[in-house]
């Protein structure tokens, strides 16, 4: 497969970037011809991987977070949301559906999950100390002759 | 974000916009300074007007379930979107919070 367009985007991690976020992931995304449902599936997605580097990778306190998105020849669409932060001690443990390590702050637990359904694939790699990357993919169906 | 009607002890509440995690700070705290009134013990939630919801809004959802099961009422909402009932479905929230129409 080889990429035919691709698009890279740093930001600060505020949560008013997470709308910002969703807009641009939609806009790059326009050139599948998605459907609404597609288009709703990816902005969803997107705000969960990049809310989730504001409120645990950087604990609110800010920091850069990178947006990449790509898409092949295959129509495959893949995109990265990555932060530089505290990274996680447990992928399995916080993989797993509601979980969370801020109960207190009224969070379901619900991200990953949420990541998982609306996406074909979910990647995660993370370091502790060093930050995380977040890796989804969602294939279009051939376009229309 | 948020236009609210009370009648008797069930208050309604319409959302608007965007409920994202930016979002869920302000909503939190509008809806409990209207739960502050211990005689409301129904709140039913209009999400007709939401446009776009992930689990930070599941997060809301749930917090206001607990503050008004605590004095023994409900939570109900209405007018969800289809994407919104998926995430709804996926976070169990059927079965703590009605649909009502
Ligand atoms: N970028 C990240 N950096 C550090 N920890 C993370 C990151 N993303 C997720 N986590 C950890 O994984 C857990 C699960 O994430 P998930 O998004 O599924 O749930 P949540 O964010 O806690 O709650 P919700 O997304 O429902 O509001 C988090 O509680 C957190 O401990
Ligand atoms: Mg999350």
């Amino acid at each position: 497969m080889s990429i035919v367009n691709h698009m890279q985007l740093e930001f600060s991690g505020r949560p008013q970037n997470e709308s910002f976020a969703r807009v641009v992931i939609s806009a790059f995304a326009v050139q599948l011809g998605p459907t609404i449902e597609e288009i709703a599936d990816i902005k969803t997605a997107v705000s969960e991987a990049v809310t989730n580097a504001i409120v645990h990778g950087y604990e609110g306190r800010g920091g850069t977070v990178t947006l990449r998105a790509t898409v092949d020849d295959a129509r495959l669409l893949t995109v990265e949301v990555e932060d530089y932060g505290r990274g996680i001690d447990d992928l399995d443990q916080a993989m797993q559906p509601f979980y969370t390590s801020k109960p207190d702050a009224e969070r379901a637990g619900m991200g990953f999950a949420v990541m998982q359904t609306f996406m074909d694939g979910l990647e995660v790699q993370t370091a502790p100390g060093k930050g995380t990357l977040v890796r989804m993919c969602k294939q279009f169906a051939p376009e229309a002759k | 974000m948020l236009q609210h009607a009370r009648q008797r002890d069930t208050l309604t509440v319409r959302l608007n916009g965007e409920l994202d995690h930016a979002a869920a700070e302000g909503v939190r705290r509008d809806l409990d300074a209207l739960l502050a009134d211990q005689r409301v013990l129904h709140l039913v939630l209009d999400l007709d007007g939401l446009t776009f919801m992930d689990s930070s809004g599941i997060g809301v959802l749930i917090g206001r379930y607990r503050t008004l099961a605590g004095r023994g009422g409900t939570v109900s909402v209405r007018g969800m979107n289809p994407h919104i009932a998926r995430i709804f479905q996926m976070a169990g929230l059927h079965r703590i919070i009605n649909k009502s129409c």
